[in-house]
C-alpha cells in the first residue's frame, strides 16, 4: 500500500493551503474531504437555478496576499474585487453610510455628529497601528513565552521590539487596547450612538461577547488587519462566490502534483508506537502516511479523530475547555430583484456595502444578551450584503443574490435543541425586522436557505457552528492558540498537525494557520530525513 | 487653626490611604497635616450609627486586604487595632436551604468529592498565582519605555515572578489572565453554589459579570490582597471598621501627623507648575512642599487643581477613567439575631453571600448595562454585633449588605428610586430570612449616588475606578502617571485611583509615600 | 442637512466655483478638505510670476474656521497655543502652533482676534474634538464656521493698489496682519493683510452668498492691474520661496500620525520663536520645557541645492553614505534664482557648514539618473520683499 508523505484531513481554505505549499515543497499530499464538495466554509453552491451563494463566509479580506503570490492564485482563477462602503439604517428613515472615498465619509459622519467625523483621523490611526503591530505577527509561528529554546526567545524578542518600536504611549494604548471593549474603545474618540453602533459590528461578528465585553477590541482588529491591494482593512469579494477562493487553492495543489479526495471522511488517525502511521476513513478504508494534518477544529481533531490514550491528559481536558461557541447564523437568499430601502436613494453607492440595522451599542449588548440566556436575539444584529451589485456572474441578469449574516445566534436553545421549526422562526425573525427598513424585501423572495449553528456544524463540520474554530479571546489566541504549549501547530504525537483556524492566528478566511503550519512539517520533515 | 506652620506635606482625605500615607511620612520624619472634610475619620472604612445606639459599617465591612507591612510598619496593634473575629467562612446560600460553607480550602455541606478535590486544586493554583503577583501590590509600577534602572528592573522582576510560577503554572497563568471566571470556574468545578460565590469574589466591587473577560484577573488580583493577611483572612476588627480608622490615626499622630476633620480642601494651589499650597473652603490657605490627594483622580484633577494646569490628553485620560459605582450598601439595625433559614448561629457569623449560581450574578449584572439596578442582586451579608456586642444595644444586631449591582447612573433616577430599591434588596435577602422586615428598627440605604455625596467619591466607587485590565498598574489611574507622581512637581496621589485600586488596602498610600520620599520633595522637605 | 446628494458627492464646490470652473481652461484640479480647487488655470509660469509681478486671487474658502467666543477665549488660547495670546490686540492676526501633551506639534494656523471674546482660528486640518476637549473647564464655545465664510487671497505687489481702485478707504494704512471692516453692498467684508506667498497681500472674507459680488468686484477694480486667478501649484511654489512649512507636507498631524516618531515639536520645526515659556501653562508645555533641556531630535531648515533640479522627496546625506534627512518642500525659484528646498535633518546635521548632499533623481528622457548635489544650510525665508512690510503699503 501506497504511503504518502502527507494526509490532510479536510479541504477547507486552511487545509488546501497547507497541503498547496506541501505539495510544492515537492511532498505526495493528499487531502481528503468528508462532503462532496471541497472548500469547507469557502464555498460557492448554486442551490437555486441559476444563484450561487456564497453559502458560509462571503467576503474577502484577510487571505494573506503573501499565499495569494506564493501559490500564485491568480493563475488559477482568483479575482477579488473590493466593494464600496456600507450602511447603518435607522427606524426613523435616515442612515449612516461609510465611502471610500475621505472627504465624503467624513461628511457623512458629520451629518450625525461634526464632532466625531473631526475624530475619525485619530480612531483610524489608532486602528492602524493595531494593524502595523500585528500584521508581521500573522505569517510567524507563534513563540512560546516559557521556552528557552532559541528560536522562540528569537520571537519573543521580535514580538518585544516591534512593542518597544510603539513608543511610550503607543505601548500603553496597545496594551489597553487588547484588554478593552469595543465600546470603551469607541468612547475615546465618538460620541454619537450611531456613529458608535456604526463601528461596533465587527467587535462581535462571529464571537461569544458583546461590545461592553473586555476583548472585543481586539475582535474588531481581527477584521481590519486584512486588505485588499494594499488598502489595509478593506474587504472584497471573490469573483464567483467564496468558493472561487477554494477552487484557485486546489488549482495550485493539483498544479504541484498534491490530490483531493472528496466523500472521504476520515474517522480516526492512526497512531502506532507513539507515531503517526496514517487515517482510518469511515468505511474502514485505511490510508497511510508519513504525517497527518488536520485542518479540522482542535476539539474534533482530538476528542474524534484522535485517541484520548494516545495524548496527554492536559491536552485532552484542553480540548474538552476549549471555547468554540457558535453565535452566528446565515440566510441565503435568491431575489427577484433589487429590494428598496427606506430613507436610501436607490443610487446610493454605500448599498453595495455592508449593510446593517443595528443603531446603539445597547441594542448590540441586548442581542447578545438573548444569546447568553439560550434563544436568538430578538433583534439580531445583521452584517447584510448583495454581493450581486458588484458582482454579477452571482445571479441571472436582473436578479440579486442577498446574504445575511446574523448575530447571535446560540449552537442550543434554552428550550432545547433546534429543530427544522426553530430554524424557520428564526429566519423569520430576521426577515421580519429587515422587513421593517425594506417593505418589498418579502416579496422579492425567490429562495431562502436559512443557516444556525447546528447546519454549520452538520454540513461544514465546525463545533457548535463557531466560524472561527474557537473563540477569539485573548486566552485562546497567539501563542495561547489552541492551547498553552500547543501554539506551534504540532500535536504530542510524532507526525501529528493541526492547520485549521482553531490555530495561530485564528479565524476568517486568512490562509495563515495552513500556510504556517506546512512551513513547520516541511522543516520537520527535512530534519527527519537528515536524521 | 492658621496657617502659621508649614508643613513639609498636606494630606488631603481621612480616610484609610490618606491615614497611611500621612502615617509613613511622618514616620520618616517629615511634618506631616492630613485634613478630612467630614468630622469623622475613615472615608468608606468608618462606622455609622445607623439607629439609636446601633452603629454599622458605613461601607466597607470586612477587613482582608490590609497590606502587613502597613499592618507591621505602623505597628497597628500597639496603636490599639484589635480583630473581633478572623478567617470568617463564606456561607454561600442555596434556594433550597442546602447552604454550603467555605473555609478556605475547606467545603462543608452536601458537595460531592469530585468538586472538594477540584477545588482543592484550583485554590492552590490561584493563590500559587497570586502569591506572585502580591508583592506588586506594595511596589511603584514602572513606568514603560523609561531607561531608568528602577522600571527596568521592575518589568524583569514581574517577568521573573511569572516564570518562577514554573513552566506549567506560567503557561496556565497566561492563559486563564484574560479569561471570564464563569468559564474557568465551569471548566473546574460542577457546584452551582460553590460557583456562584466564587464568580461573586471575582466581581465584587467591579464592573463586570462573571462572563466577562477579565474577570479572572480581577479574582486574582483579590487573592493578590487577600494573600498578604495571611491565616488572618477575612476579619472584623474590634469597634468595626472605626477600629481600624482609630488605630491609623493613633499612629500616624504618635509619628506627629496633624489631623485635622471637619476641614474640607477647595483647591490645591498651583503656582509655577508646582502644587505649593492647600487652600480650604474657609479661606485659610496652607503652604506646604507637597501635597498628597487621596481624593479620586477626578476630583483631584478636574476639581481640586483645575483644568488650566493640565495638558488636553491628560484631562482626557481621567476624564475617560471608568469610576461609576455598581456596589450598593444596605445597614439594618435589628431588634433581635436573624434567622436564616438553614443557618446556625455560627453561620451567621460568617461571611453570608447570595449569589446562588453563576447565571444569578450575570443577570443581575446584565440589568445594569441598561441603567437599571439588579431585581435579584448578588448580596454579602456580615452581622458585626456577633462578633462585637458593643455596637447595638443589649439583645440588637446589625446587618450590613453589600450589593451588586446597583449602577451609579440608574436611569430612573435614584432620588426617587432609592426605596423601591431597598425594598427589593430586602425581598431577595427575605427569600432566605423569611420575618426579617418585623426586626428591622432602622434601615440606611446607600447607593452610588449616596456614596458619592457621602463619601466624596465621583462616581461613588468604593475603588475610585474599575479594577480591570486597561485601568490597573502601570494604567492607573492614567497611562504614563502610575508612579503616584502628577503633572504637577510636589503634587502626589496616595488614593485608591493610584495603584494597586481599592479595598482596605492601604497600599495605595504606602506606596505614594515611599514614593514621594525618594523625590527631592520628600528629601527637602525632611 | 438632509441625506442624500450632497454628502455623496465626492467634491464639493466653493461659492466662487461659478467663476473659477468657467476661468480653468487648463481643466486641472486638486482637492483641498473636501473641495475642488483649481491646481492651475493657465499654466504655472503665467501664474507664478502673476504672484510677484502683479496681482492674484487663490480661493482659500476651503480652510477650516472654528470661532471660538466666550469669556473665558483669551485664555483659553492660552491654554492652547504656543504663544501668548494676551498680546494679539482686536483686529490683529497672528501666525500660531498648538501642540498634544508631548509637545508635538498638531497643527499650524492663523489667529484672527475680532474682539475680546470672539477669535477665529483657521487650520489645515481637522481639529473640533481636541479644540472642544481643551476647552474643558473654560467659558469658551468653538464651533466650526468653515463652510460661512468665503475668502479669497489676493496677493502681489499691485494687490493693495487693486483695493484702492475698489475703493476701501484707508487701505493702505493697513499693517501687516491687521484686520480692517468694509462693507459690501450691505454685507461686512473682512480684509486682512495676511497671505501665504510672502509678498504683498490680503486675504478678504465675506459670507457665501456675496461670493460671487466680491469676486466680479475685484476682478473688475484688477483689469487694469493684471489680476490673474491663481491655483495651488503656483501658491506652493510662492509659499516655498516665503519658506512657510505645510501641515502634511513638511510635518504630519500628531494625532493623525500612525507612526508616533514622525511626529515634530515646534522646536523640531524651527519654530522656537513660536514658544513662549513665560506666559503660564499651556498644553505641551510640561515636555517642551524637557526637550529645551536635552534638545530636539530634528530640525527644519532651508536649503540652497546646487544644480536647478528641484529636490523634492530627495533624501539628504552627510558625506557620501550618512543619510541624516529628507526634503520636504523643493523648487526652483524663479525669483531667487537659486535651487531651494526644505528639509528635516537630524539635530546634529543641522548645524554643518558643508558636507551636506541630496540625493535627486532626474528623468532624461525616459532614464532616470541620480545626482548627488551639493546642499547649504540657508535662512529662510529664500525671498523676502520689503513690500511685504511696508505700511502704508507701496503703490507701484
Amino acid at each position: 500500500m501506497k504511503t504518502h508523505d502527507v494526509i490532510v484531513i479536510g479541504a477547507g481554505h486552511n487545509g488546501l493551503t497547507a497541503a498547496a505549499y506541501l505539495a510544492r515543497a515537492g511532498l505526495d499530499v493528499l487531502v481528503l474531504e468528508r462532503n462532496p464538495y471541497i472548500g469547507g466554509a469557502a464555498v460557492s453552491r448554486e442551490l437555486y437555478p441559476g444563484f450561487t451563494y456564497s453559502n458560509c463566509s462571503y467576503v474577502s479580506s484577510l487571505m494573506r496576499p503573501e499565499i495569494m503570490r506564493d501559490l500564485d492564485l491568480p493563475r488559477y482563477g482568483l479575482q477579488i474585487t473590493p466593494f464600496r462602503g456600507g450602511l447603518t439604517m435607522t427606524r426613523d428613515g435616515d442612515y449612516i453610510a461609510s465611502y471610500r472615498d475621505r472627504d465624503m465619509h467624513r461628511r457623512e459622519i458629520a451629518r450625525h455628529s461634526p464632532r466625531d467625523a473631526e475624530s475619525y483621523d485619530r480612531y483610524s490611526a489608532a486602528v492602524m497601528r493595531q494593524c502595523r503591530f500585528i500584521r508581521p505577527m500573522l505569517l510567524e509561528t507563534p513563540p512560546d513565552p516559557t521556552s528557552l529554546l532559541p528560536r522562540d526567545l528569537r520571537g519573543l524578542w521580535r514580538i518585544g521590539r516591534a512593542f518597544r518600536d510603539l513608543g511610550p504611549a503607543g505601548m500603553y494604548e496597545t496594551i489597553r487596547f487588547w484588554t478593552m471593549s469595543m465600546a470603551d474603545f469607541l468612547d475615546q474618540y465618538f460620541e454619537n450612538d450611531l456613529v458608535k453602533a456604526h463601528f461596533t459590528g465587527s467587535s462581535i461578528i462571529g464571537t461569544g461577547l458583546g461590545p461592553r465585553s473586555p476583548g472585543s477590541a481586539y475582535v474588531m482588529l481581527h477584521h481590519h488587519m486584512g486588505e485588499v491591494d494594499g488598502t489595509i482593512g478593506a474587504w472584497g469579494y471573490a469573483r464567483g462566490g467564496m468558493g472561487a477562493i477554494s477552487r484557485s487553492l486546489a488549482g495550485a495543489l493539483e498544479a504541484a502534483g498534491g490530490a483531493i479526495r472528496t466523500d472521504a471522511p476520515v474517522a480516526r488517525v492512526i497512531v502506532r508506537k507513539r507515531r503517526v502511521a496514517g487515517v482510518a476513513l469511515e468505511d474502514g478504508e485505511e490510508i497511510s502516511a508519513r504525517a497527518v494534518v488536520s485542518g479540522m477544529d482542535f476539539r474534533r481533531t482530538v476528542l474524534q479523530a484522535m485517541e484520548p490514550g494516545d495524548l496527554p491528559a492536559g491536552l485532552v481536558k484542553a480540548a474538552r475547555n476549549f471555547k468554540i461557541r457558535g453565535s452566528s447564523g446565515k440566510l441565503n437568499i435568491a431575489l427577484d430583484g433589487m429590494p428598496t430601502f427606506r430613507g436610501v436613494p436607490a443610487d446610493c453607492p454605500a448599498l453595495a456595502g455592508d449593510l446593517h440595522v443595528t443603531e446603539t451599542i445597547e441594542e448590540f449588548e441586548r442581542a447578545y444578551d438573548d444569546w447568553k440566556n439560550g434563544r436568538w436575539s430578538r433583534r439580531p444584529y445583521v452584517d447584510l450584503m448583495i454581493p450581486s451589485l458588484t458582482d454579477p456572474t452571482m445571479t441571472p441578469p436582473g436578479k440579486h443574490y442577498m446574504s445575511i449574516f446574523v448575530q447571535y445566534v446560540p449552537p442550543e436553545l434554552a428550550d432545547g435543541p433546534w429543530t427544522s421549526e426553530k430554524r424557520d422562526a428564526f429566519g423569520r425573525t430576521v426577515i421580519d425586522m429587515l422587513s421593517e427598513y425594506s417593505p418589498d424585501l418579502k416579496d422579492l423572495i425567490l429562495h431562502m436557505e436559512v443557516r444556525t449553528p447546528r447546519e454549520l456544524e452538520e454540513e461544514v463540520g465546525l463545533t457548535e457552528g463557531n466560524i472561527f474554530q474557537g473563540e477569539l479571546t485573548l486566552d485562546q489566541l497567539m501563542f495561547n492558540r489552541p492551547a498553552p504549549g500547543y501554539a506551534q501547530y504540532r500535536l504530542p504525537v510524532r507526525g501529528m498537525y493541526m492547520c485549521g483556524s482553531s490555530t495561530h492566528p485564528g479565524g476568517g478566511v486568512m490562509g495563515a494557520p495552513g500556510a504556517n503550519a506546512a512551513r513547520e512539517i516541511i522543516a520537520d520533515l527535512r530534519a527527519g530525513k537528515r536524521a | 487653626m492658621t496657617g502659621d506652620r508649614r508643613y513639609g506635606a498636606i494630606v488631603i482625605g481621612g480616610g484609610h490611604n490618606g491615614l497611611v500615607c500621612g502615617a509613613f511620612l511622618a514616620k520618616a520624619g517629615l511634618s506631616v497635616l492630613i485634613v478630612e472634610a467630614a468630622d469623622t475619620l475613615g472615608g468608606a472604612a468608618r462606622n455609622a450609627e445607623i439607629a439609636e445606639g446601633y452603629v454599622a459599617p458605613a461601607c466597607a465591612h470586612i477587613l482582608h486586604l490590609l497590606h502587613p507591612q502597613v499592618r507591621a510598619r505602623l505597628k497597628l496593634r500597639r496603636h490599639g487595632l484589635r480583630l473581633a473575629a478572623r478567617r470568617l467562612p463564606t456561607v454561600a446560600l442555596d434556594a433550597q436551604g442546602d447552604h454550603l460553607t467555605i473555609r478556605g480550602r475547606h467545603l462543608e455541606g452536601v458537595i460531592s468529592d469530585d468538586d472538594v478535590r477540584a477545588w482543592r486544586r484550583l485554590r492552590r493554583r490561584l493563590l500559587r498565582m497570586a502569591g506572585a503577583l502580591h508583592p506588586f501590590l506594595g511596589r511603584v509600577p514602572p513606568r514603560l519605555g523609561s531607561d531608568s534602572w528602577r522600571d527596568r528592573l521592575m518589568l524583569i522582576r514581574l517577568a521573573l515572578a511569572v516564570r518562577r510560577l514554573g513552566k506549567r503554572e506560567m503557561r496556565e497563568f497566561l492563559r486563564i489572565v484574560n479569561m471570564n471566571v464563569a468559564d474557568l470556574l465551569d471548566d473546574e468545578l460542577s457546584d452551582a453554589r460553590l460557583k456562584g460565590a466564587l464568580a461573586f469574589d471575582a466581581v465584587l466591587g467591579t464592573n463586570f459579570g462573571p462572563r466577562s473577560p477579565g474577570s479572572v484577573l480581577t479574582w486574582l488580583y483579590r487573592l493578590a490582597g487577600e494573600v498578604g493577611s495571611g491565616r488572618t483572612g477575612l476579619a472584623i476588627p474590634q469597634g468595626g471598621m472605626a477600629g481600624l480608622t482609630e488605630a491609623l490615626a493613633a499612629s500616624a499622630r504618635s509619628f506627629g501627623a496633624d489631623i485635622w476633620t471637619g476641614t474640607a480642601v477647595k483647591r490645591i494651589v498651583v503656582e509655577g507648575d508646582r502644587a505649593v499650597a492647600v487652600e480650604l473652603e474657609s479661606g485659610n490657605v496652607l503652604r506646604t512642599r507637597a501635597v498628597l490627594s487621596s481624593a479620586d483622580p477626578r476630583a483631584t484633577f478636574l476639581n481640586l487643581v483645575g483644568p488650566e494646569h493640565l495638558d488636553t490628553g491628560f484631562l482626557r485620560g481621567v476624564r475617560g477613567i471608568r469610576s461609576n459605582g455598581l456596589a450598593a450598601k444596605l445597614n439594618l439595625a435589628l431588634d433581635g439575631l436573624p434567622e436564616f433559614t438553614g443557618l446556625d448561629r455560627a453561620a451567621l457569623a460568617g461571611r453570608i453571600v447570595i449569589a446562588p449560581d453563576i447565571a444569578h450574578v450575570e443577570r443581575a449584572f446584565d440589568q445594569t448595562k441598561y441603567g437599571a439596578y439588579a431585581a435579584e442582586p448578588a448580596i454579602e451579608i456580615t452581622i458585626p454585633t456577633l462578633h462585637d456586642a458593643s455596637l447595638a444595644p443589649a439583645g440588637g444586631h446589625v446587618l450590613s449588605a453589600v450589593v451588586q449591582y446597583a449602577p451609579y447612573g440608574l436611569a430612573a433616577g435614584w432620588e426617587a428610586h432609592r426605596d423601591a430599591f431597598a425594598d427589593r434588596v430586602m425581598e431577595s435577602i427575605e427569600r432566605y430570612a423569611p420575618g426579617l422586615a418585623r426586626r428591622i428598627v432602622g434601615r440606611q440605604v446607600l447607593t452610588p449616588a449616596d456614596i458619592e455625596r457621602e463619601f466624596r467619591i465621583t462616581g461613588g466607587h468604593w475603588h475610585h475606578g474599575d479594577l480591570a485590565a486597561d485601568q490597573i498598574f502601570m494604567l492607573r489611574p492614567v497611562p504614563g502617571w502610575a508612579q503616584y507622581e502628577t503633572p504637577i512637581s510636589g503634587l502626589f496621589l496616595c488614593g485608591a485611583g493610584a495603584h494597586p485600586g481599592g479595598g482596605v488596602t492601604g497600599a495605595a498610600g504606602m506606596n505614594a509615600a515611599r514614593r514621594v520620599l525618594s523625590t527631592r520633595h520628600g528629601k527637602d522637605a525632611g | 442637512m438632509t441625506a442624500g446628494a450632497r454628502h455623496e458627492a465626492p467634491l464639493l464646490k466653493t461659492p466662487f466655483h461659478p467663476r473659477t470652473a468657467v476661468l480653468n481652461q487648463a481643466k486641472q484640479w486638486g482637492r483641498w478638505a473636501g473641495y475642488a480647487t483649481v491646481a492651475c488655470f493657465t499654466e504655472l509660469a503665467h501664474e507664478y510670476f502673476a504672484i510677484r509681478h502683479a496681482a492674484t486671487l487663490f480661493d482659500v474658502s476651503p480652510m477650516k474656521k472654528y470661532r471660538i467666543s466666550g469669556t473665558d477665549a483669551e485664555r483659553y488660547l492660552n491654554r492652547l497655543l504656543t504663544r501668548d495670546v494676551r498680546k494679539l490686540r482686536t483686529d490683529r492676526v497672528a501666525y500660531a502652533v498648538w501642540c498634544n501633551d508631548d509637545g508635538k506639534v498638531l497643527d499650524d494656523g492663523t489667529v484672527f482676534r475680532l474682539g475680546e471674546k470672539e477669535v477665529l482660528l483657521m487650520a489645515q486640518e481637522r481639529h473640533l474634538a481636541w479644540l472642544q476637549d481643551s476647552a474643558f473647564g473654560y467659558d469658551a464655545t468653538i464651533e466650526d464656521v468653515s463652510e460661512a465664510i468665503a475668502g479669497l487671497a489676493l496677493q502681489g505687489p499691485l494687490s493693495c493698489t487693486v483695493l484702492k481702485a475698489m475703493e476701501l478707504d484707508g487701505i493702505a494704512q493697513l499693517k501687516p496682519f491687521g484686520i480692517a471692516r468694509f462693507d459690501l453692498s450691505g454685507t461686512p467684508l473682512t480684509v486682512s493683510r495676511t497671505g501665504y506667498t510672502g509678498d504683498l497681500g490680503y486675504e478678504l472674507w465675506t459670507e457665501p452668498d456675496k461670493a460671487l459680488e466680491l469676486w466680479d468686484r475685484l476682478m473688475a477694480a484688477g483689469a487694469l492691474y493684471r489680476l490673474t486667478p491663481i491655483g495651488s501649484r503656483a501658491l506652493d511654489l510662492a509659499r516655498i520661496e516665503a519658506g512657510f512649512i505645510q501641515a502634511n507636507v513638511d510635518f504630519i498631524a500628531a494625532d493623525h500620525s500612525v507612526r508616533m516618531t514622525r511626529q515634530r515639536s515646534p522646536f523640531e520645526l524651527g519654530l522656537d520663536w513660536m514658544v513662549d515659556f513665560d506666559k503660564g501653562h499651556f498644553v505641551g508645555r510640561r515636555a517642551l520645557l524637557r526637550e529645551r533641556e536635552t534638545g530636539p531630535r530634528y530640525r527644519l531648515v532651508g536649503l540652497d541645492i546646487e544644480g536647478s533640479k528641484p529636490a523634492a522627496g530627495a533624501l539628504v546625506y552627510y558625506g557620501r553614505a550618512r543619510q541624516v534627512g529628507l526634503v520636504t518642500s523643493a523648487a526652483w525659484s524663479p525669483t531667487a534664482k537659486r535651487n531651494i528646498a526644505l528639509a528635516t535633518l537630524q539635530a546634529p546635521f543641522a548645524d554643518k557648514t558643508d558636507g551636506l548632499w541630496a540625493e535627486i533623481y532626474v528623468n532624461k528622457e525616459l532614464k532616470w539618473e541620480k545626482t548627488a548635489a551639493r546642499c547649504r544650510i540657508v535662512t529662510r525665508p529664500f525671498f523676502d520683499p520689503p513690500r511685504r512690510r511696508a505700511t502704508p503699503a507701496p503703490d507701484f
